[in-house]
């Protein structure tokens, strides 16, 4: 395997998802193919190849500072799991 | 004194909020103090298949910082990261960044050390990297509120090298930076906002010991003397903790500036592994020489430039010329206010601005900087001082009335009746009803106690309301 129950565990916190008891076994599978694919790279020689950051040979566009956006509050709120009339509410965060 | 064991060593990153009109990649406002939520696009909300579009004016304002720091690198070719983290306050789960592209690279100040010599401060990096919303505690009880108007507000992060050796050299460091963003214009600065922010790694080592100790990371340091507070504590914990035969542990330590201590951060270690990839949604920044140089014309004097001027042009005193040069509104006043002098000197304007005018705008809780009163007012109020229409006992009084004020100095002067007596005729007049009046006083002073001729200089300054001339007034009591 090449990568392991504990790693999948892991990235599941970071990623903040619930991977369930009865899951873990198919993501672990799963991600492993995916390691696996992605690991033919390493058996080519890239000495000669410039990193790429993008597949399109294009450069990044400008924009202007100008403010276009109107106020989207009400619509976003709305969306949100718990907010009041000001504020998205989430369970309490505090250092 | 026992021999100092341990050094310390300090670097500083520097988080400055760039002073735009719009995001970093969004065209959403970001004028500091709207209602809660009220800035928010789609973007910053992470709401699926929303686009980053890159504002320039943030481009061109980190190639300004770059320029006035002398960096060797300022990137033809700079990218964007991706910082993965979950926190409520950033909706999409990362935070856009450049960690292996930076705009700009090895810069340097200099900065003076405890000795007064001057000491040169290596800068890493400046990146750019987008701010993070905020979250409000206090307002509810079992819950956070999230506000994100400041989600996506561009800033430059400024990494120092390691190169500072105590609490002070980091303050002048971080006083220096501010200064060089507020002269570009870049940022507001203004600490209390949030505007300018700083975290500082300290770690401490045997003196002579080449390697680097452990360091910890101070964060939510929002001025200069916390700063040097937060420092001097973690400094005396850490040697606390290696005399005791502890290790220094590396983490993330949050100063309180109530409690007076640094304490650790746990929620910050669990999660620090943050999966950095280049960003697919962005495409490299790509500029060229021409480009980099048509910035150099924003890059204005700087103060350490402008106070050899001050010193040479006008024969200011260091202390004045540094006072002025430092801050920009000032020295902009300064500069204008000269430009319009004719018999009056700099150094006297110099003089006058930092004492009576700044005291004046104290008594008002404002700044100089306010502009309450105008070059061409300040010029004219000493001009009329130089050409002896006024004392400057007057001129300070005339002062507190230009203090929002449209009327010129001249017109103020006419309808308080304030200039200068030097009418012989008139101050004979007053002398000779003194003498009347005072004959005891006026025999003394015949008979040579100096003391009297004080006493009638004052009289003659009091019926006047501060207005006789005073030369004039000992011209006449001598010939008596």
């Amino acid at each position: 395997m090449l990568i392991n129950r504990k790693e999948v565990e892991q990235i599941a916190v970071l990623a903040k998802l619930a991977v369930s008891e009865s899951e873990i076994e198919a993501v672990t599978h799963s991600l492993g193919s995916v390691v696996e694919m992605i690991n033919h790279i390493s058996e080519v020689n890239t000495d000669a190849i410039k990193p790429m950051a993008n597949p399109m040979d294009v450069v990044q566009r400008l924009r202007a500072d100008k403010v276009t956006e109107t106020s989207n509050k009400p619509q976003l709120l709305a969306m949100a799991p718990n907010a009041d009339e000001d504020y998205y509410l989430v369970p309490t965060v505090v250092e | 004194m026992s021999k100092q064991k341990y050094e310390t060593v300090i670097g500083l990153e520097i988080h400055t909020q760039l002073k735009t009109k719009s995001k970093l990649f969004a065209a959403t406002d970001t004028t500091y103090g709207a209602s809660p939520n009220s800035q928010v696009s789609f973007l910053e909300a992470a709401i699926p298949g929303q686009l980053p579009v890159f504002n320039e004016k943030v481009l061109r304002y980190a190639i300004r910082f770059g320029l006035a720091v002398g960096a060797k690198v300022i990137a033809k070719e700079s990218r964007f990261d991706r910082k993965n983290y979950f926190y409520p306050d950033s909706p999409k789960g990362y935070q856009i960044t450049q960690l292996h592209h930076p705009i700009v690279e090895h810069g340097s100040l200099t900065i003076e050390d405890a000795n007064g010599n001057s000491k040169l401060i290596r800068i890493n990096r400046a990146h750019i990297e987008e701010d993070a919303g905020k979250s409000i505690h206090t307002k509810y009880a079992d819950y956070s509120g999230i506000d994100l108007n400041r989600c996506g507000t561009p800033l430059i992060e400024i990494v120092s090298e390691p190169d500072m050796s105590n609490a002070k050299e980091a303050v002048a460091y971080m006083k220096e930076i501010h200064s060089i963003v507020t002269h570009l214009g870049i940022c507001d600065g203004n600490l209390q906002e949030g505007s300018f922010r700083c975290d500082a790694n300290v770690s401490i080592r045997p003196v002579g010991q080449k390697e680097l100790g452990t360091r910890t990371e101070l964060k939510n340091i929002n001025s200069f003397r916390f700063v040097e507070k937060a420092i001097n504590l973690e400094v005396k914990r850490q040697i606390k903790r290696v005399e005791a035969g502890n290790k220094v542990v590396q983490e993330t330590r949050l100063y309180d500036a109530e409690k007076h201590e640094t304490r650790s951060m746990r929620s910050k270690e669990e999660a620090n592994d943050y999966r950095y990839f280049p960003d697919p949604d962005l495409l490299p920044v790509v500029i060229d020489q021409a480009y980099i140089d048509n910035e150099k014309k924003y890059i204005p004097e700087f103060p350490a430039k402008k106070i050899l001027r001050y010193l040479n042009e006008f024969d200011l005193t260091e202390d004045d010329a540094k006072a002025i040069a430092h801050d920009k509104n000032l020295s902009l006043f300064f500069d204008e206010t000269v430009k319009l002098l004719k018999k009056a000197t700099a150094k006297t304007c110099a003089n006058r601005l930092l004492a009576d005018v700044s005291s004046l705008a104290k008594s008002h809780n404002a700044t100089v900087s306010d502009k309450i009163i105008s070059a061409e007012q300040f010029s004219e109020l000493l001009e009329a001082q130089a050409t002896g229409i006024i004392s400057h006992k007057i001129a300070k009084v005339i002062l507190e009335q230009l203090w929002d004020s449209q009327l010129s100095v001249k017109e103020i002067i006419e309808k308080e009746g304030l200039a200068q007596v030097s009418d012989s005729g008139e101050l004979e007049a007053i002398i000779e009803v003194l003498i009347k009046t005072n004959q005891n006083q006026f025999q003394e002073y015949k008979e040579g106690n100096m003391k009297m001729f004080n006493f009638f200089v004052g009289q003659v300054m009091k019926q006047t309301k501060g207005r006789a001339n005073p030369a004039e007034v000992k011209l006449i009591l001598e010939k008596l």
